[in-house]
């Protein structure tokens, strides 16, 4: 096999596996719920109601592609392609197995957190276009999540590239073979975990949404397929965040026995299984109090383990 | 609980004490401005002259040694084609206050005898700020100006509304009002009355900064538990100021009153507060058997009492895991309504039905306790509590939680006595006061239980006294199940009169007001023939009075004030809802807060949007 044809079986490949991680994960999240809430979830289409991802996916295509008059027309179409784009192009980094990744990128994680900030544009812009007092204000308070909780995310990473001495995340895997990072950098791991959720837009942190208080927030006026991009944005980014949480502080790929690309899948499902806990669990915080929370809580924890980890470094030599 | 057998002391309100507010009056405005009249439930009545009334009733709230610092309802009477009304001065129109006293736990009626068509008396909302909304709706209803009021618009009907609906020449059924034909003109029309103008509603323009933006919360919004509309005047997310728009699930409850039947009229009460089934005909029949005297058995009390309070605790399950889904927690609602579910089956094991079982009778219940009831109360009793501990974790004891609700949202004792606030949520001001206790009812006076009530009367507060209130309605469910005096079937086959000690125990009182004679006695002698064809088929005669009776229903004080003019329907039905006041507190709670915290206040004040409409 040529060096080319493997390379496109990997991208296309990666591409493949997480749409359909994401289309299953519409399945896979709403069984949790009905089983952490003594409830069935879908059970109708197919084994276990497995099939369900297809027919809603075949329900939201054959929907009328509606725009509402009132809306800025090419700013509403563009808006929920960005999210599922700069989510898609976050994945070309993160490494499945020796070998298995998109691009072997030596700024890896720098790459990430750029590509999971411009991830708002599609919330604001979305919100913005649609013309809406509603989206408006989520949208608003989607632009205000993301500035307070996009500064701590990036230095929570900072102890786990300063451990491995490399932003590039195959080598920060290779750096855990002793050692997982969540034992050095547990604090970090906590303070990217909250980041990530915040930055997913998940339940306690789904404020740009709030279905109580904004009816559906950002998306209030999006229907069909371009309302479904959002949706499957929203799964891919809490499959990016986990997928992340494996690599950089639960060893990656690595594991014994099995082979490593299905390590790498089990630690991402685990991650995935506790958002989707979290939003079974929690009430939703006031938008002041959650932005308190992360600059006055947050952002001094990840500074200071920043601290920490340096000196401990330094000291070690 | 106490030995139901004993005889329960009626002397629950004090007697001659009565007198005195009568008496005062007299001696501040002299004995001809003040005529008393006599009703059925004991309630002081007096008439007051239009030009002295709001005097008086300043006087009565803060002069007067009882303080009565309550409007518990505002309403009136279309009096122009009532029969038998001798003695009480000439009047087309009756504007009444029923005034309540929590220091010394009485009540006053006021009326005021209106003129003519257009009839006009002064607002006492410089007295009440509670009154705004109730003389908003004697305005819409009944057509009766109230000067110097803030904002005199409609507030049930639409405001393209032609006339007044509980005027006696209203119709009360589409069938008497000619074709409906919606015309694009009339449809645009309808439109543009709904839109929102600050200025009409009575939100001021802000001073600094006048650009604010509007918000419409509703009429369709997840986080208003149905149809309701609050215009939210936002300065960023900060709430400046709101205005709910309440009418949209009006049904014309109060003006059905008066074509049904006295008995044809409970299953209307179901769907008042919807949450709450029998709460609501256990404060409707209680107010026709006091305006028909009857008098009603040990068991019938105890039956009663048990599913009233397994309706309340239906309703605080429902009102729990919504509160939690407003506040953004998405289980508990699946697990209230789960345990709801288990309420409902003892419900449909007794009454057939579910949320609107339609299952008090005037002077009883429809059907004796099926076999096999306790086995089920029993159950429940022991499947809830173990839940409850649970839901304390997750929901109360919730760090997130906990955060949204305290010290958001929160009125004083003194504001939720003016605003007219009853039920848990005046009780979360640190103040006990449950109509079950002050003026037991229905045997309640038996049963051993707590008020409970919080420190600080904000969301959590509020909360909180439901929460525990759903445990102390499983204690009186437990002395239901333990206490229930034994049927006597026998008595319905072998009874002499309707004052037959053996009828005590049966379900049903012998009182002919609530039963027609036996079916094989009409076989016999033609007057039983044809007193039992007229009660059933155009149902009961209640002899002419009037009479009022409050209950502590799940939301709050419940009551139904009946006029009745010797027919055999009610000549004027008023039902004091608890939600009516609480949704007109909701501007009060939420200005200088924000979107989130509106909606922990709606969950918070727990209400229905039929028991604030009707």
């Amino acid at each position: 096999m040529s060096e080319t044809a493997r390379y496109l079986l990997i991208v296309f490949g990666v591409l493949a596996v997480m749409m359909s991680i994401a289309a299953g994960l519409i399945w896979v999240e709403r069984r949790l719920l009905g089983f952490w809430q003594d409830r069935y979830g879908p059970n109708r289409v197919g084994p276990f109601g497995i099939l369900q991802p297809l027919a809603d996916m075949i329900k939201v295509l054959t929907k009328e592609d509606w725009v509402p008059p009132f809306a800025d027309r090419p700013v509403f179409i563009l808006a929920p392609a960005i999210i599922v784009i700069t989510v898609l192009l976050a994945f070309a980094v993160v490494p499945f197995a020796p070998g298995i990744s998109v691009a072997d990128l030596n700024v890896g994680l720098l790459y990430f957190l750029a590509l999971s900030s411009l991830g708002v544009y599609s919330v604001a812009l979305g919100g913005w276009a649609s013309d809406n007092k509603y989206a408006l204000i989520g949208a608003l308070r989607a632009s205000a999540q993301m500035i307070s909780y996009e500064v701590f995310m990036g230095l929570s990473l900072m102890g786990v590239a300063m451990l491995a001495g490399s932003f590039n995340l195959r080598e920060i895997v290779e750096a855990q073979r002793r050692l997982w990072f969540v034992a050095p950098q547990f604090l970090g791991f906590v303070v990217f975990f909250i980041a990530g959720v915040a930055e997913t837009h998940r339940l306690p942190f789904d404020l740009p949404e709030a279905e109580s208080e904004l009816v559906a927030g950002f998306h209030s006026e999006y229907s069909g397929m371009k309302f479904g991009l959002f949706f499957v944005g929203e799964y891919l980014g809490i499959t990016l965040i986990s997928a992340l949480i494996a690599t950089l502080f639960f060893g990656g790929w690595l594991g014994p026995l099995l082979p490593p690309v299905v390590w790498f899948f089990i630690k991402t499902f685990f991650f995935i299984g506790l958002f989707i806990l979290l939003r079974a669990t929690l009430p939703r915080p006031r938008y002041d109090q959650l932005i308190r929370f992360g600059w006055k809580v947050m952002l001094p924890l990840a500074l200071l383990n920043l601290l920490v980890t340096g000196g401990i470094i330094l000291a070690a030599g | 609980m106490v030995d139901p057998t004993a005889k329960p002391n009626p002397a629950a309100r004090p007697g001659p004490a009565e007198t005195t507010v009568i008496s005062e009056l007299r001696g501040k405005f002299g004995a001809g401005a003040v005529t008393p009249q006599e009703t059925k439930d004991g309630v002081p009545t007096v008439w007051v002259d239009s030009r002295t009334a709001h005097e008086a009733l300043r006087y009565l709230k803060s002069e007067n040694s009882r303080r009565f610092r309550m409007l518990y309802d505002l309403t009136a009477i279309d009096e122009r084609v009532r029969a038998g009304r001798a003695g009480q001065p000439e009047a087309d129109f009756t504007v009444l206050y029923h005034l309540l006293s929590y220091d010394k736990n009485e009540d006053v009626r006021i009326k005021v005898a209106l003129k003519g068509d257009s009839p006009e008396l002064k607002s006492v909302t410089d007295i009440w700020p509670a009154a705004n909304w109730y003389e908003r709706e004697v305005w819409d209803m009944f057509g009766v100006r109230f000067g110097g009021h803030p904002n005199p618009r409609r507030i049930l009907m639409p405001p393209t509304w032609q006339g007044h609906p509980l005027r006696k020449d209203h119709p009360a059924r589409a069938t008497e009002m000619g074709l409906f034909r919606l015309s694009d003109e009339k449809s645009e029309e309808e439109q543009l009355a709904l839109k929102f103008h600050p200025g009409e509603w009575g939100i001021k323009p802000g001073g600094r900064d006048a650009d604010y933006m509007f918000l419409n919360l509703g009429p369709h919004h997840p986080g208003t538990h149905g149809l309701l509309r609050i215009i939210l005047a936002l300065d960023g997310e900060e709430i400046v100021d709101a205005v709910p728009d309440i009418g949209f699930h009006h049904r014309g409850a109060e003006k059905m009153g008066e074509r049904q039947t006295w008995h044809t009229y409970i299953p209307y009460t179901d769907r008042i507060d919807y949450l709450a089934g029998v709460l609501n005909n256990l404060a409707y029949v209680l107010a026709v058997e006091k305006l028909a005297g009857i008098e009603v058995g040990d068991r019938v009390k105890v039956i009663r009492v048990m599913l009233s309070e397994l309706f309340r605790i239906v309703s605080h399950l429902v009102w729990y895991g919504t509160f939690a889904q407003d506040l953004g927690a998405l289980s508990p609602v699946f697990y209230t309504f789960y345990d709801r579910e288990r309420v409902f089956e003892i419900i449909e094991a007794v009454c057939g039905g579910r949320m609107h079982p339609s299952w008090f009778r005037i002077g009883g219940v429809a059907q004796e306790l099926p076999r096999g009831w306790d086995g089920l109360v029993r159950n429940f009793l022991e499947w809830l509590p173990p839940r409850l501990a649970e839901y304390d974790k997750i929901i109360m004891k919730n760090k997130l939680f906990r955060i949204r609700t305290q010290g958001v949202g929160a009125y004083t004792l003194e504001e939720a006595m003016e605003w007219g606030v009853t039920g848990p949520n005046l009780r979360a001001c640190n103040f006990e006061w449950d109509w079950r206790k002050k003026r037991p009812y229905s045997g309640y006076e038996w049963f051993d239980f707590e008020i409970p009530t919080a420190a600080v009367g904000d969301c959590y507060g509020r909360a909180l006294v439901r929460v525990e209130e759903i445990r102390q309605s499983m204690r009186i469910v437990r002395q239901c199940l333990e206490n229930m005096p034994p049927p006597d079937f026998k008595s319905k086959n072998d009874f002499k009169s309707e004052n037959d000690p053996k009828s005590k125990h049966d379900y049903k009182s012998r009182h002919p007001a609530a039963t027609p004679p036996l079916k094989e006695r009409t076989m016999q002698d033609i007057e039983t023939l044809i007193n039992h064809f007229l009660g059933v088929s155009w149902g009961p005669v209640i002899p002419p009075g009037e009479a009022s009776f409050g209950i502590e229903a799940a939301k709050g004080n419940n009551s139904y004030y009946l006029v009745s003019d010797g027919g055999a329907v009610s000549y004027r039905t008023r039902i004091r809802t608890p939600s009516f006041p609480h949704m007109q507190t909701t501007p009060l709670l939420c200005r200088g807060l924000t979107i989130p915290d509106l909606i922990a206040i709606l969950g918070s004040i727990d209400f229905i949007l039929a028991d604030v409409d009707r």
